[in-house]
């Protein structure tokens, strides 16, 4: 008999609880076709297969509004909450359980308007989670409303004349937020860029906030057919603690800056190009900021006679 | 070492005390000059005598209201006595001012009555001449109101003893009145050592030493001297107020996560956990604003973390997008409301039972919610324990309704003995059972499991949209219909398992009063002194407000009439406008007369104030054509 040597073998054999990419797909997604959702979708599920993460272990947590249907369409726990209110929720899940990977789906309605105290905070909170920021400038679900982040002059339902105020910056505002310690900006359309910006998110000790620009063909197509088709329209912030892409992906821009994410105020800088064209990659990096979740977890496992004993201490100063 | 310990007074005993079966005692003074220390104290060392007692602190609404006014009166009630107190009483028996314009407050809400021992510091009357004259004048005008006047030099008594009066003033009235009513000065000087614990020795010496000045001050220069017999029981005794109670609870129930926002007056009972609740298990959040306090709970929550949110009405208000969402989405949930007046901002620091409505209907759609309401101190700390319970049984959120009477009201009660199985168990992370559904509603009572994230093949996307079984959203009608019977059906469930109230009285008469919360001492105290007069009145106090306790209806009907008590707003017919048909109703009169068709009337009102047994009565001598008032 021959004896069979594993350490001859070549093969690689799916491991006991390997996941595919299948395993973390859902019920097939409900956006339009043509919706930057579908990809970042994919990209999303992309980073869970290589990063092997237990479904039963990760929790997508989003608001309302077209972005935050996205729980539905993975194989994991999900939490399709209240209108702006995503990141209390997760920030209330992450608290008090450190084995749990929390994503945080959010638009730029749910974010930047009816949710923006629970951004300044939930940036402060700093508790490691991924945040990304669907930003599509537009309300879609209710039909072309004006978003805080819609450009001015934008017509919507309510301003057929074009909005009259002109939009939130959203990488410059989270970039002002205290304790802020990850702010990357990329697109739906680049998924070399997506999934490099996904798995750097997802490595920090911390909040990762991502905004994604994101298409929206049916309320938005003339807003954003140009950045998608001029070359020019985006440029590339490189370094080597940034998002790296491969040379080839890289060969794709015209327009690359060296940036240093460990740079704050030129950070801001950068986030102020967006009048000209939009700058994608990673804007600030601090692996460093205080996390309340190292916070929340610090005195898990007491045992109920310590807790016991706590409490009876407490009460005998209103013994009498 | 201690150089010049204060030494105790040495004759103590030398008249005659008049035995007294309880007394109501009150301080006002400005805020900040520690009439609620003093009067606490009070409460203490009497509580630790084995007396009875009830406090109820008089606060002003802002940090620092300008001296020596109407608005500013800041202060304590305490009333004691030989048996249990349950309510802060009538009118004060003996009140020490230590300015008279803070009185004027007082007087509004008729404190006092005719006799009434007044002690008022008098340097008032050799201040500015403003004051001066203010002072005199005050003094003619409570003399015409019969208050029996007593102007003492406490200021300068104290400056005898420190050279900042401001600062002992209170520990000097404690000793005074420690010796007006025979307290025990060896407890009394143990709870100022107690109190001053974090100061240095030589704080602690010298308020002791004012402790003894005003009760040596009180040998000679007051006629009257009394007693309040008391009797020490058996078992341990803790004191502390509704909120201390609700904080003790909070721990005691295994809570993980106590997420809150601050708001008057729930903020207390916060503070009162602050230092310990970390050794016990549990982390306060101080969230960003009142929808990410529940937000944050809910999350901890559905994470299987035991979770509690605080809050007062306009809290409420806020947080009522959250609270639907937990009952559509079976999220367990305890949610404490320390209610204040409404609507609005309101009366933040006084006394309303104005939440009910709001907290049984306050959302879109139909929310069946479960809202108990404790009557006592006492009450307050099990009822957190319970609401827990509760919601995870029944999966659902559990509203425990206090009022800021409750919160500030001090009591004694038995000490609760902490058990280990109101902890919660370890983190359920067992694999979910393969085809049991997410909400597998039990056809009988609604009630289904719930999958906890980390719980393989448990996952599932939870939703504020309507949903099926497997929590896939669903707008078919059938599905619909059956989700909101299947979580309507769990409080039909709770009930079964109720008892009827306990009727206090007879169980049939001319008059039920029914009441809720806080006003259970000052219920129960009219309708006995009532009944010793001879009308026939009994009381049922609800505590299960939803679910509905049981037998309701059958009580109401073996009495000629039905009345609820309560501290909230309704219309009095004759009143330009109101008639009998277009009265609006106090809100348990509305709710019971919607639950059991009975013929409810009420007697509510928006003092801002606690209930007092007089009140009751005085409605009670109306309504039976009786004289029940001395």
């Amino acid at each position: 008999m021959i004896s069979f040597q594993p350490d001859f073998c070549e093969i690689a054999l799916p491991e006991e609880g390997h996941y595919s990419i299948e395993d973390y797909g859902s019920s097939k997604a409900r956006w339009c076709s043509g919706c930057g959702a579908h990809t970042i979708l994919h990209s999303v599920q992309k980073l869970c297969e290589d990063e092997q993460l237990p479904p039963e272990k990760t929790v997508f947590v989003s608001g309302i509004g077209c972005s935050s249907r996205f729980p539905h369409y993975m194989k994991t726990y999900g939490f399709h909450g209240l209108h702006g209110r995503a990141l209390p929720v997760a920030s209330g899940v992450k608290f008090r359980r450190p084995d749990l990977n929390v994503f945080v789906i959010t638009g730029d309605g749910d974010c930047c308007s009816i949710g923006a105290g629970h951004w300044v905070h939930g940036i402060r909170y700093n508790m490691k989670m991924v945040v990304l920021l669907f930003d599509n400038s537009i309300y879609g679900l209710t039909k072309k409303q004006t978003s805080p982040t819609s450009p001015l002059g934008t017509h919507s339902n309510t301003h057929p004349r074009g909005s009259v105020i002109p939009p939130i910056n959203p990488i410059q505002s989270t970039l002002g937020f205290a304790n802020v310690s990850f702010v990357a900006q990329t697109i739906d359309w680049k998924p070399a860029h997506l999934n490099a910006t996904l798995k750097k998110a997802f490595d920090h000790p911390g909040l990762a906030f991502v905004r994604i620009v994101q298409r929206c063909p049916i309320w938005m197509r003339d807003t954003y057919e140009p950045t998608v088709k001029d070359p020019n329209a985006l440029t590339l912030l490189d370094h080597e603690d940034g998002i790296v892409l491969d040379e080839k992906a890289k060969s794709t821009f015209r327009h690359i800056e060296q940036h240093d994410p460990s740079n704050l105020l030129k950070a801001r800088e950068m986030a102020e190009l967006v009048k000209e064209t939009t700058p994608i990659g990673l804007f600030y990096q601090n692996k460093n900021a205080v996390r309340y979740d190292e916070y929340g977890a610090h005195n898990l496992g007491i045992s109920v006679e310590e807790r016991i004993g706590a409490i009876n201490t407490l009460m005998d100063r209103y013994a009498i | 070492m201690i150089s010049n310990p204060a030494s105790q007074p040495s004759e103590t005993n030398r008249f005659e005390r008049t035995k007294i079966k309880e007394a109501v005692i009150e301080i006002v003074s400005d805020s900040g000059e520690g009439a609620q220390k003093c009067g606490q104290s009070l409460g203490a060392i009497s509580a630790k005598m084995g007396n009875g007692v009830w406090t109820v602190e008089i606060i002003p609404a802002e940090i620092q209201p300008p001296a020596r006014s109407k608005a500013g009166a800041s202060g304590i009630r305490v009333r004691m006595g030989s048996n249990k107190i349950t309510n802060m009483g009538d009118h004060a028996d003996l009140v020490v001012a230590l300015n008279e314009q803070v009185l004027y407050g007082r007087i509004d809400q008729n404190a006092y009555k005719p006799g009434t021992y007044l002690l008022i510091e008098n340097k008032w009357a050799t201040h500015t001449e403003e004051t001066a004259i203010a002072y005199k004048e005050s003094i003619e005008h409570f003399k015409e109101l019969g208050y029996n006047i007593f102007e003492i030099p406490m200021e300068k008594e104290c400056l005898k003893h420190v050279s900042d009066a401001k600062k002992g003033k209170n520990m000097w009235v404690l000793g005074l009145l420690c010796n007006l009513y025979d307290r025990d000065l060896e407890i009394a000087a143990n709870q100022v050592k107690y109190i001053f614990r974090k100061k240095d020795e030589k704080i602690i010496q010298s308020n002791l030493e004012l402790l003894y000045a005003g009760y040596e001050y009180a040998n000679d220069n007051f006629p009257m001297h009394f007693t309040i017999p008391s009797k020490l029981s058996e078992e341990d005794y803790v004191v502390m107020n509704g909120n201390e109670a609700i904080s003790l609870g909070v721990m005691a129930a295994g809570i993980e996560v106590c997420s809150m926002y601050p708001i008057t007056p729930a903020t207390s009972a916060t503070h009162a956990m602050a230092e310990t609740i970390e050794s016990a298990g549990g982390i306060i959040h101080q969230a960003e604003d009142e929808i990410a306090a529940i937000g944050f709970a809910v999350g901890a929550s559905y994470a299987g973390k035991t979770a509690v949110t605080i809050t007062s009405g306009p809290g409420i208000a806020l947080k009522t997008e959250f609270i639907g969402l937990a009952i559509m989405a079976e999220i367990p949930l305890v949610i404490i409301d320390v209610q204040r007046g409404g609507p609005s901002t309101g009366l933040p620091t006084k006394v309303e039972q104005g939440d009910l409505l709001a907290v049984l209907y306050g959302a879109p759609g139909d929310a069946p919610k479960v809202v108990l309401a404790p009557s006592t101190i006492e009450e307050c700390f099990h009822f957190v324990i319970l609401a827990r319970k509760l919601a995870e049984s029944f999966r659902t959120p559990v509203f425990v309704l206090t009022d800021a009477n409750l919160a500030t009201g001090v009591q004694p009660f038995p000490r609760p003995k902490i058990k280990a199985e109101w902890f919660p168990e370890p983190l359920d992370q067992s694999p979910w059972k393969e085809g049991v559904k997410v909400y597998d509603w039990d056809k009988h009572t609604g009630i289904s499991k719930r999958p906890i994230p980390g719980q393989k093949g448990g996952m599932y996307t939870l939703t504020g949209l309507a949903h099926d079984e497997d929590s896939h959203v669903a707008y078919d009608p059938a599905i619909n219909q059956r989700a909101v019977e299947s979580r309507s059906r769990k409080l039909a469930a709770l009930r079964e398992t109720l008892k009827p109230p306990t009727i206090h009285g007879d169980e049939e008469g001319d008059l039920l009063l029914v009441g809720w919360g806080s006003t259970r001492g000052a219920i129960e105290e009219a309708a006995e002194r009532a009944k010793e007069k001879g009308a026939k009145v009994s009381s049922i106090h609800l505590r299960f407000l939803s679910p509905m306790e049981p037998g309701l209806k059958n009580i109401f009907d073996k009495f000629k009439k039905v009345m609820t008590v309560e501290i909230n707003y309704s219309d009095t017919v004759g009143n330009p406008l109101i008639t009998v048909e277009n009265r609006r109703y106090s809100q348990l009169a509305w709710y019971l007369r919607a639950q059991t068709l009975t013929d409810i009337d009420c007697l509510s009102n928006v003092y801002g104030q606690p209930m007092s047994p007089i009140q009751i009565l005085q409605r009670l001598e109306k309504e039976l054509n009786l004289t029940l008032i001395d």
